[in-house]
């Protein structure tokens, strides 16, 4: 259906907006079309926002412009095979999208994971967790104006990225977990760059606080910006630093321990007023908890075989499977149900990106142009994983 | 010294309005000769001290560091097709980008590079300023209406908020430079701040001085919508603000207003806040005759220069600032303390406490 933003919003509305009344100032309300080609939207989101001037009344997100039917697709190849699809989800959290459908596996058909495969697991998901923030840190320097902190993101995040190369050959769509363990054994260089990594994270951390975080023109556009209450938060499902700069207390690391996390120490960092600048300092607190997983980890990285016996064939028990875990978005479920054969019956998957934006309107709403730019930066969307 | 002489030549072998036409003719191609170059400078400097703040390199392939990537851009937007969208006006959306452009222009006719290389010595010259900057803000809101798209309006409209409220301020910091020296003249200014640096108004009124440099320097960057005060062009809210429009050469012509605009505003700081073309002296006997033989032109330039790499240092560490803090900003801090900063210079001045 086409979109006729021009329309008189007394007579017709575009489609989703919910009828509201003609201002009382005898102005007129306006329909501006924010994508799916817009520098803030960060891949193909589109959104019509209704306008009073610079005030935001309404917003309609507009989804499915990347949609793959990935889920669909799973439901055609075999169980070991759909890993590989769905670290085109989430692109930013390729290998926790990936230990997500080997979590669901391996307990589907009772399959052990050696120590030192649990280490691997544990320690590439907090080094993807700092990677994906350190994008998303320095997209919202960009959203925010600051371009400067886009590239110092970037500088570091490329280090991270050099290591995953190293790991399995690819630097975006990275494809490294399996049932069991991982493809291969870490390399020698492992853990003496990740060492190198955590050292130089440590200082630039603080660099970015000076940067950005200390900043009071970022404060100014941040602190009491697209609140998010508690409530809200349970009641459109969001998760991750999303739910938990609005206080709530939820990280499936924590609660609902996958792989080796219950053996490390870390604190996950709540917020409490739910606006974008606590979103903010969730996600910089939650870079500084990832590189104490990593050092802890790093310190008593164990020996011994990295994955456990191969299975030539898996074929999941008939019935229904479900395995979830913390991205950098937040919670990351795959739910197979198995009719016995060796490919699922059928697949599906929830992101975490889904849920966070449909709260963007609860947010938006009375806020100005440049304050949507702020929240959708601080949602932290990735398009493809919300489209699936 | 030699602009000076060849002016007596000319004066001397011809009839006076002859060569009143023929030397006003040359110092016109003279200045939009060297505006022009120094323009594409200024873009490869920005592009070079911005790449150097966010650890890269910036052009290194067109010339000697880059130092050709400027004219291949221009090349670039040259050839490009010029696109108009269907629905503009399109007198208005051409017209546009030339009032920003002629506004600059205008602006340089009276300022001063040397003690004679001076297109016009207007005796209102701040007053003058003031009239023509105006004219630029026209062009804005004229591209931003006539371009026919929500995007350039909301834009425009944003600058014609912003650009309005800080000529405010900036008029103020300027008047108190007016006040001390007496004159509204650029020359005038300028020959006021004769001695060692510390008898620059920057300087020489004890804190007023250096508050109205700063005063200017935050407001001129809402005039000249550079980052973090960028709002009208905001980016990543407005993909381009007034100019989403624009292709090639109408683009262009806004994107050379826009840098013209920075030299031309650093300019009228040096000249009346740093003593404009007068050498830098410290007031010792050894090294002052040196330091004065360097011309009056390379001194401007260098302080302007010198300005203009603190503008580009504003832009690429600060954030963007949101269009209701701005305008904040501007009537609730700024205003009333350009104000203050007025009466405290005013109070300075007749109670004679200068710096000696």
């Amino acid at each position: 259906m086409l979109l006729d933003l021009n329309s008189d919003p007394r007579t017709s509305l575009p489609p989703g907006f919910s009828p509201g009344a003609v201002l009382a100032d005898g102005t007129q309300e306006f329909f501006l079309n924010m994508g799916p080609q817009h520098p803030s939207t960060h891949g193909v989101l589109k959104m019509v926002l209704r306008l009073d001037g610079e005030t935001v009344l309404e917003v309609v997100p507009h989804l499915g412009f990347i949609h793959r039917a990935i889920e669909k697709m799973g439901e055609n190849e075999t169980y070991v095979q759909y890993i590989h699809l769905t670290d085109r989800m989430d692109y930013l959290s390729s290998h926790i999208n990936n230990l997500c459908v080997c979590l669901c596996i391996e307990k589907a058909v009772g399959m052990g994971v050696p120590e030192r495969g649990e280490y691997i697991r544990v320690m590439v998901s907090e080094l993807q967790r700092i990677q994906s923030h350190l994008l998303w840190w320095g997209a919202f320097g960009l959203d925010l104006g600051a371009v400067t902190a886009f590239l110092y993101g970037f500088k570091e995040r490329e280090k991270i990225t050099g290591l995953f190369e190293e790991l399995c050959g690819a630097r975006l769509t990275m494809n490294f977990f399996r049932p069991g363990g991982s493809v291969s054994d870490v390399p020698d260089s492992f853990i003496p760059k990740t060492l190198e990594i955590i050292e130089a994270m440590k200082f630039n951390l603080d660099e970015f606080d000076t940067l950005v975080t200390r900043n009071p023109i970022m404060r100014e556009r941040t602190v009491g910006v697209g609140v998010l209450s508690r409530e809200k938060a349970v009641s459109f499902g969001c998760t991750g630093p999303v739910a938990r700069a609005s206080g709530l207390n939820f990280d499936v690391r924590k609660h609902d321990a996958y792989s080796a996390y219950d053996r490390f120490e870390f604190d996950v960092p709540i917020g409490r007023n739910g606006d974008c600048f606590d979103r903010y300092l969730v996600r910089m607190e939650e870079m500084r908890q990832s590189l104490r997983i990593l050092e802890q980890a790093a310190r008593s990285f164990p020996g011994g075989q990295y994955r456990s016996k191969e299975k030539p064939v898996i074929k999941l028990p008939a019935g229904s499977h479900f395995a979830s875990v913390e991205t950098a978005r937040g919670m990351n479920c795959t739910y197979f149900v198995s009719d016995g054969g060796v490919k699922p019956y059928r697949v599906k998957s929830r992101s975490p990106g889904y849920s966070n934006l449909s709260a963007l309107n609860e947010m938006a709403r009375g806020c100005k142009i440049a304050d949507i730019v702020a929240i959708l930066s601080t949602l932290d969307l990735i398009i493809p994983d919300i489209d699936r | 010294m030699n602009a000076n002489f060849a002016v007596d030549v000319l004066r001397a072998r011809l009839p006076e309005p002859w060569a009143n036409l023929i030397v006003t003719v040359l110092g016109i191609g003279i200045l939009v000769g060297f505006i022009s170059l120094n323009t594409m400078f200024l873009i490869w400097v920005e592009r070079k001290v911005c790449a150097h703040f966010q650890a890269r390199l910036g052009p290194m392939r067109v010339g000697f560091h880059g130092l050709l990537q400027p004219v291949a851009d221009a090349v670039k937007l040259l050839l490009k097709e010029g696109i108009r969208p269907r629905a503009s006006d399109g007198f208005a959306y051409f017209l546009a980008p030339l009032l920003p452009l002629i506004a600059s222009f205008l602006v340089l006719a009276v300022l001063p590079f040397s003690r004679t290389l001076q297109a016009v010595d207007l005796d209102a010259g701040v007053v003058y300023i003031s009239a023509v900057s105006g004219l630029g803000v026209l062009g804005v809101l004229m591209g931003g209406w006539a371009s026919n798209s929500k995007y350039s309006l909301l834009g425009s409209m944003r600058s014609g908020a912003q650009l309005f409220s800080y000529e405010l301020s900036l008029i103020i910091s300027l008047l108190l430079v007016v006040m001390s020296s007496g004159t509204g003249s650029l020359q005038g200014v300028v020959a006021s701040q004769t001695g060692p640096f510390w008898d620059w108004w920057a300087f020489k009124l004890p804190g007023a001085g250096g508050m109205a440099l700063l005063l200017f320097l935050v407001s001129s960057t809402a005039e000249l919508n550079r980052g973090p005060l960028d709002l009208s062009e905001a980016e990543s809210e407005l993909t381009g603000g007034f100019h989403t429009e624009y292709t090639g050469m109408t683009f262009a012509l806004f994107f050379l207003a826009e840098y013209i605009n920075l030299f031309t505003v650093s300019a009228l700081g040096a000249t009346f806040f740093l003593g404009g073309y007068l050498p830098l002296q410290f007031g010792i006997p050894g090294l002052d005759p040196l330091l004065a033989l360097i011309p009056g032109p390379c001194w401007l330039w260098g302080k302007a220069y010198f300005l203009i790499f603190l503008f580009m240092w504003f832009r690429w560490t600060f954030p963007r600032l949101r269009i209701d803090h701005l305008l904040a900003l501007e009537w609730k801090f700024l205003l009333p303390l350009s104000l203050g900063n007025l009466f405290f210079g005013a109070t300075l001045i007749a109670l004679g406490w200068l710096l000696p």
